[in-house]
């Protein structure tokens, strides 16, 4: 008997990929006007059950209703049309179209059977602007950043919904200032009636925003809850089926284990003109120096000078006291250096490739592809970092395409981990990671800097800047503009520091 | 401002106005309508089989298969006109249906089967090469008083060029593919699978509908160039056309289109037509050069496009990262 109640009814759905078990028996119903938060780790299923219900794949097993109906959409135009909207984990929009054409393909507003481009423009403006983004959505979508295509990802998703709308993983590459624009759009929706699935690994969000939540592991059903009077210990112990150490660690780099001695590696006066000012910038050996500020602060950019990958057009970067110039990423690696970008989701994987390949990629690069790795060696590396990061599945021999999005984003961290660079630059090294791996990655950081690699870390997670940084260095408007180090580094005065954008040199 | 996308059309209109300037200072008479009137009368079959080729390779596809289908449907309207003495109209309707079949069945192997489309048109090629052996290995000649009369149909340029049914019938192609391709959902799904077949997929496109429609259209227009090629030669070979595939793809090149796909317009291949066309022309007006000439610029031409298209996307995208940084 199905309670009216629910929008989204699915009972008793299994799926298995070439004998792998991905979802065992799981119910999952939706009310209408819920957010409902799906949960679980790397792995646990998620996505596969959201790409069950809206057509990419076939169930092995069970029924799906919708408003009563059962239904089972072959593919994702079929779910459209049945008022199923979603943004997929994996990259979502097509860069080689513009942002218009992104918002309506497959739905162009006709005029005499042609599609109408006017009209197209001027409902992508309007779509936009509720999301507060005023931008030429006559340019192809590749010119815009993650962040943007995310927004405009969503925006088509919630468009298309006129029952349901999924998000797996949406806030991944948004700022906290976008998240809430973002929620205050879903708040909205719910009022109007519209049931909402939400996946994500930050729990803060899931308490924000969530009214219920149901959580997977290893393909079974945990369990359904009301977020009311859910306690979140009890919640992450349902997500990783025991208790997490120190979730909520103290800063621990204050403790006086700060790094001292020579820094090996300077910037001096270092910047690009339209940029990033000319900024100083010394790091030592086993040193952690986390990047903090808002999106279009400046946090990239100094990656990206950094690295190479832009030049600079003033002052002088220096290794072990002799002058090198970076004027490309080859010679940042040559250098030692390593950088893990922010858009590794859609860049860096290759799909096809096994996950020992994908890891041993960048050593390979490094070595020259005239000397090939023998597969013991990488076998060997890949079998480690599989433990260490606690991949999963543990099959290095797997094509990495077959990996959940999160164990995909692990491999790309180990690719440049392995490497063993000395300057390893992360943006945004945990998003998409659950939580009980965000743990294990950050002691596998930590244990990397005892061993004397230096690091640069962008986040825009406060609470993992304070909990691996030993210096932060504040951003805002293209500018260094504060350095808080020691004892100082906490949440508050990072979140100070950003909303004083006039204060000059702090601690 | 010049859409970047759209740069490498640009580049191709630009380089074809000043070669042709370039021709006309040489030979003032290149500039005559009678050039002109001929240029696209001899190139109209290559135009139409190559507005199929570009949304095959729109879509990031290949269809090997064109020049073969333009040989069996010359040689099957030949015999079924000329032996059997069937209306042209209802060779033309059939071979028309049979190409059109014929594609939909390359595309519907291509999505279900999961094959490569070089290695499924590639058959495609053999098998419609060899059906038309098995109907006839002799040229055919064909005539017909129906024929006749579409052959003698022509609008006359002021400077006495003629404008054909069969130039008339490929610019006619070439602007209702320009419309497919521009304007309807078919046309952006088309863009959509060249660009990314996953995303596409995740955003509802019908990929299976649309990866037949593409080689369905490509077909049809196979038959429709045969059915061309027919009229302008007046017979049906089977060893005709060989390689008219690789002419196709070196217009949709040299018309600025991506071979990975996702970008282009069917206008450049118009412009990669009149390109070809001009050489051919120079070197008949040159008079001492060997026609393979032909083949030689198009090679050097491609390279340099090519070459060009790497270019643009290195600078796009150098301009796009630029542009993220300065926070757009
Ligand atoms: N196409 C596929 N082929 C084979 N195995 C797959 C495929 N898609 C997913 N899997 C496997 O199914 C399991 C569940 O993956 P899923 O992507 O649903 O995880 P998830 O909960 O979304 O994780 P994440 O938080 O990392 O995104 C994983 O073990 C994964 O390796
Ligand atoms: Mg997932």
């Amino acid at each position: 008997m199905s309670d009216p109640q629910n929008i989204l009814e699915a009972k008793a759905i299994a799926k298995s990929f070439l004998g792998n078990v991905a979802l065992d028996n799981v119910d999952f119903s939706l009310r209408r006007g819920e957010i409902h938060a799906l949960l679980g780790e790397n792995g646990a299923g998620k996505s596969t059950l959201i790409k069950i219900l809206t057509g990419v794949y076939s169930r092995d097993s069970g029924t799906i209703r919708l408003d009563g109906e059962d239904v089972s959409p072959a593919n994702v135009g079929e779910a459209q049309v049945l008022g199923i909207g979603t943004v997929y984990q994996e990259v979502n929009l097509l860069e080689n179209l513009t942002v218009a054409e992104n918002l309506f393909l497959g739905r162009q507003p006709r005029r005499f059977g042609l599609t109408d481009r006017r009209e197209m423009r001027r409902r992508s403006r309007d779509l936009l602007a509720r999301y507060g983004l005023d931008i030429d959505v006559d340019a192809l979508l590749s010119t815009y950043s993650v962040a943007i295509r995310q927004i405009i990802a969503i925006a088509r998703a919630v468009d298309l919904s006129g029952k349901v709308l999924v998000l797996d993983e949406p806030t991944a590459s948004l700022d906290a200032q976008e998240v809430e624009v973002l929620f205050s759009v879903l708040r909205k929706l719910k009022a109007d009636g519209l049931g909402i699935i939400l996946i994500t690994h930050f729990l803060n969000q899931v308490y924000a925003v969530a009214d219920r939540v149901t959580v997977l592991r290893n393909g079974r059903l945990v369990g359904s809850r009301d977020i009311d009077g859910l306690p979140r210990m009890e919640l992450i112990s349902m997500m990783l089926g025991r208790e997490l150490q120190h979730v909520t660690r103290d800063h621990q780099a204050s403790e006086g284990d700060v790094p001292t001695g020579e820094a090996a590696i300077h910037f001096n006066d270092y910047g690009k003109r339209g940029s990033i000012s000319p900024f100083d910038l010394a790091i030592r050996p086993g040193e952690v120096v986390g990047i903090a500020g808002l999106l279009g602060s400046g946090r990239s950019e100094t990656a990206f000078l950094l690295f190479g990958i832009d030049r600079a057009d003033s002052g002088t970067a220096t290794v072990d006291g002799s002058e090198i110039s970076l004027t490309s990423p080859e010679a940042a690696i040559a250098n030692g250096f390593g950088f893990c970008p922010e858009e590794r989701k859609s860049d860096g994987i290759i799909g096809d490739f096994s996950v020992a390949e994908n890891i041993a990629l960048a050593l390979q690069a490094r070595q020259g592809w005239a000397k090939p790795i023998p597969s013991r060696q990488r076998q060997a590396l890949a079998a480690e970092f599989i433990r260490s990061l606690d991949i999963r599945p543990a099959d290095p021999d797997r094509p990495i395409k077959f990996l959940s999005g999160g164990n995909q984003q692990k491999a790309i961290l180990a690719r440049w981990l392995a490497t063993n660079p000395r300057l390893l630059i992360l943006d945004e090294p945990t998003r998409g990671i659950d939580i009980g791996a965000h743990a294990e990655i950050l002691k596998m950081i930590e244990k990397l800097c005892t061993e004397g690699m230096s690091l640069v870390v962008i986040s825009s997670e406060l609470e993992e800047l304070t909990a691996i940084a030993h210096r932060v260095i504040v951003l805002s408007d293209r500018k260094h503009i504060a350095e808080l180090s020691g004892a100082d580094v906490t949440a508050d005065n990072i979140m100070h520091a950003i909303a004083a954008p006039n204060r000059t040199e702090a601690a | 401002m010049i859409h970047s996308r759209n740069l490498p059309f640009v580049t191709t209109l630009a380089i074809f106005i000043i070669a042709y300037a370039l021709c006309a200072i040489q030979f003032p008479a290149m500039l005559s309508t009678r050039v002109i009137g001929n240029l696209l009368v001899d190139n109209a079959f290559l135009g139409i089989a190559a507005v199929g080729m570009t949304f095959v390779i729109l879509s990031g596809g290949i269809d090997l298969s064109i020049g073969s289908v333009i040989a069996f449907t010359s040689v099957f309207v030949a015999v079924t006109v000329g032996t059997l003495g069937l209306h042209p109209l209802t060779a033309f309707a059939l071979v028309l249906v049979i190409s059109t079949a014929f594609g939909s069945a390359m595309g519907a192997m291509i999505r279900y089967l999961q094959i490569p489309p070089f290695v499924v048109t590639l058959a495609g090629m053999f098998l419609a090469r060899g059906a038309a052996y098995l109907i006839s290995t002799q040229s055919v000649p064909i005539s017909h008083p129906f024929l006749d009369t579409i052959q003698g149909f022509y609008f006359r340029f002021p400077g006495g060029g003629r404008l054909t049914a069969m130039s008339m019938l490929m610019i006619a192609v070439f602007i209702i593919g320009g419309i497919i391709a521009a304007r309807t959902r078919f046309g952006a799904n088309v863009y959509a699978l060249g660009g990314n077949p996953q995303s596409a997929e995740l955003m509802g496109v019908p990929v299976g509908r649309t990866t037949i429609g593409i080689y369905a259209t490509s077909g049809f227009l196979s038959g429709l160039a045969g059915i061309a090629y027919t009229l302008y030669t007046s017979s049906g070979y089977s060893l005709a056309t060989v390689g008219v595939e690789l002419d196709a793809i070196a217009a949709v090149v040299i018309g600025g289109t991506l071979l990975t796909g996702g970008t282009g317009l069917i206008a450049g291949t118009f412009i990669g037509i009149l390109i070809q066309g001009l050489i051919q022309t120079y070197i008949v007006f040159d008079g001492t050069l060997s026609s393979w000439w032909t083949k030689i610029v198009i090679g050097i031409l491609l390279f340099v496009f090519i070459v060009l298209q790497r270019g643009i996307i290195w600078y796009s995208n150098r301009r796009i990262d630029i542009a993220r940084l300065k926070g757009v």
